[in-house]
């Protein structure tokens, strides 16, 4: 182990890029996420890395997306206004199926919102922001470290299933600055970009299986085919063909749902003997922990469901853990994972929603546990 | 020399363009410059947005990226920038580089990284069906202005000289030899290049303003087109319904991709 250094989520999130192997990143100013364009600007020539400033989110997200065609692994990060204005290409990354990592460090919305205050309201943007069906990886840490693990996750994420995923970042883990031990290299997974053991000749870069994928050759590397945001058929090229258009989009969504298992990640506490599941993730989980702790003092049989991954969501976990349980959701918006959550159990659920750019507190939780 | 079809995809023919469309003018003489070049078929992507002209690169055997509307700069940028040793070409139409990309194209200008772009400028938004974009001229009439364009026009190519390009030259679908210059010019500057290429849409266009076909079209560039150095002698009013040709600007400067590298080896240095 390393020793221990004090640090911001924002930061841990590049060092896990760094950890990663991130070889490129574009970015463009935005409150609470900019720490890591500026952290990343230091460090990225360190490495041979090559960090850009662009002149919008929209060419941020394009940028990264043709460094990811070029070999390297990208990256880009912003905040609610930014993630929306991401959404027009991160969409083409998901046609297109070019692997790389988005993160959005959310802030109050909607529109310019409240820049510095957390919130969580952008989980179903993230899930359907962009036009067209899909499937989305989301994943959002509850702490500094696991901001850094989160980040490795996703890069292997994408490289696995040639596939953006989003990092949900919000204010108070971003900002929050926590002793952690960095790991050393070795101690955690890192995915390289899996390489084609087929000829230029042969070589056919959507010819993939209805739950896989096929390698993506780097461009100028002697494959030469066609990468477009139009539907397009198992070669590349544009095709109107039903059977064709057909395969392809359902596979965007099989490809991830297909795999949920090895793609979701959740974390339970004191879950075993209780008749009262928390449903929390990202910041507003640190508030649900004390709180269980406090009800667990009142000898209350309170337990905490934390997912990690949140698109897709750990839907055999929560059934597992929550079925015909009393469910409180907690979250920083009016009620988005609620909906899975009520979704998935197919039992009515209580909730307990903020949206004034304060957190929830621990109190307000328990006083929703007792009826207050 | 080969006739150029090897840097085709004849698989992929025939080409979605309407008969008697300048596209293909523009894009045989930017294969035929490669070939010139000897641009390394494995080494060159060739990027483009959303228009007629930006479904060039499905038919060129190279690698190939069909972007968003707009955004093929800066698709490309990423693209040079992680792999400075590709050569990256961008084809690219009026709407879609001076409307939707304008902010794109002025600031790959300003970075000078290197990239040819070529413009292809048929004064209209031809996917669509017509409608004005940026560089219809004033006066004229589209789907979106049946009455007549009130919008002033942008001079691209001025734009680009202004914005930091460090190649930019304008010519016609008429003037194939000389666009192939220019394009040659503009793949061997090493930085940020544009090449304005003014064609003519004979459907969307031509039709609704009564300019005739293909020909009568190519006989209106040859007509309206001044180089430089003629329109130096004319007046004010004699190029009042002219438009000129040419290079405008070609002055080395520093290069964004290499700029990058020296950073990288002087941070280097210092740890």
């Amino acid at each position: 182990m390393k020793k221990p250094v004090l640090m911001q989520g924002n930061e841990a999130c590049v060092h896990g890029a760094l950890a990663a192997g991130i070889g490129f990143y574009a970015g463009y100013p935005i409150t609470p996420s900019t720490e890591i364009a500026e952290l990343l600007a230091e460090e990225m020539p360190k490495v041979g890395g090559y960090f850009i400033q662009m002149e919008d989110e929209i060419s941020s997200m394009a940028a990264t997306i043709g460094a990811s065609l070029a070999g390297k692994k990208a990256m880009t990060a912003t905040s609610g206004p930014g993630f929306s204005l991401k959404q027009e290409n991160l969409g083409f990354a998901v046609m297109a199926e070019v692997p790389c990592v988005v993160v959005n460090v959310q802030r109050s919305g909607p529109s310019t919102g409240l820049p510095t205050s957390p919130a969580q309201g952008d989980v179903m943007q993230a899930r359907w922001g962009s036009h067209g069906d899909h499937a989305t990886i989301a994943l959002s840490p509850y702490s500094v470290r696991e901001s850094f693990d989160v980040t490795v996750k996703a890069f292997n994420l994408a490289e696995k299933y040639r596939t953006p995923v989003i990092i949900l970042l919000d204010e108070i883990v971003g900002h929050m600055r926590e002793r952690i031990d960095i790991p050393e290299p070795g101690t955690y997974e890192v995915l390289e970009r899996p390489k084609t053991d087929l000829s230029p000749q042969e070589y056919q870069p959507f010819d993939a299986p209805v739950d896989g994928i096929v390698p993506l050759a780097p461009f100028g590397t002697g494959y030469r085919f066609h990468i477009t945001g139009l539907t397009h058929d198992r070669t590349g090229f544009p095709s109107t063909k039903p059977a064709e258009v057909d395969y392809k989009i359902r596979r965007l969504t099989s490809k991830i749902e297909m795999n949920t298992e090895d793609i979701v990640e959740w974390e339970t506490y004191n879950c075993d003997d209780a008749d009262t599941i928390i449903v929390a993730y990202g910041g507003t989980a640190r508030s649900a922990q004390a709180t269980m702790e406090l009800a667990r003092e009142k000898g209350l049989k309170v337990g905490l469901f934390r997912p990690v991954t949140i698109w897709p969501f750990p839907e055999k976990a929560l059934i597992d853990i929550a079925k015909d349980k009393r469910v409180i959701v907690a979250e920083m918006n009016l009620g988005q994972v609620a909906l899975e959550v009520e979704r998935i159990l197919k039992q009515d659920i209580e909730k307990v929603n903020k949206i004034d750019g304060e957190p929830i507190t621990p109190q307000e939780i328990l006083d929703q546990i007792e009826g207050v | 020399m080969s006739n150029g079809r090897e840097l085709l995809r004849l698989n992929k023919m025939p080409h979605i363009w309407c008969p008697g469309c300048g596209n293909g003018i523009i894009t045989s003489q930017v294969l035929r410059a490669i070939q010139e070049l000897e641009w390394d078929q494995d080494k060159t992507v060739i990027v483009s947005g959303i228009g007629c002209s930006s479904r060039a690169p499905g038919y060129l055997d190279f690698s190939t990226l069909h972007t968003t509307h707009g955004r093929a700069l800066a698709f490309a940028t990423g693209l040079k920038y992680a792999n400075p040793e590709l050569k990256v070409i961008v084809l690219t139409g009026d709407g879609d580089s001076a409307a939707i990309g304008g902010n794109h194209l002025i600031h790959a200008c300003r970075r000078n990284i290197d990239i040819t772009t070529i413009v292809f400028n048929n004064s209209i938004y031809g996917m669509t069906s017509g409608q004005y974009s940026p560089l219809t001229p004033t006066g004229s009439l589209a789907t979106t202005a049946p009455y007549g364009n009130i919008d002033r026009t942008f001079d691209l190519s001025q734009l680009a000289v202004a914005a930091g390009a460090t190649y930019v030259a304008r010519t016609t679908t008429y003037h194939t030899n000389q666009l192939r210059d220019f394009i040659k010019k503009g793949m061997q500057n090493k930085g940020f290049s544009v090449i304005e290429a003014v064609t003519h849409c004979p459907t969307y266009f031509g039709r609704r303003n009564r300019m005739g076909g293909a020909v009568e079209m190519l006989n209106w560039q040859k007509d309206h087109a001044v180089p430089i150095r003629a329109a130096e002698r004319l007046s004010e009013e004699e190029l009042a319904d002219k438009f000129i040709i040419g290079e405008f600007h070609n002055k080395p400067e520093p290069e964004y991709c290499e700029r990058y590298a020296q950073l990288i080896a002087n941070t280097k240095g210092q740890e």
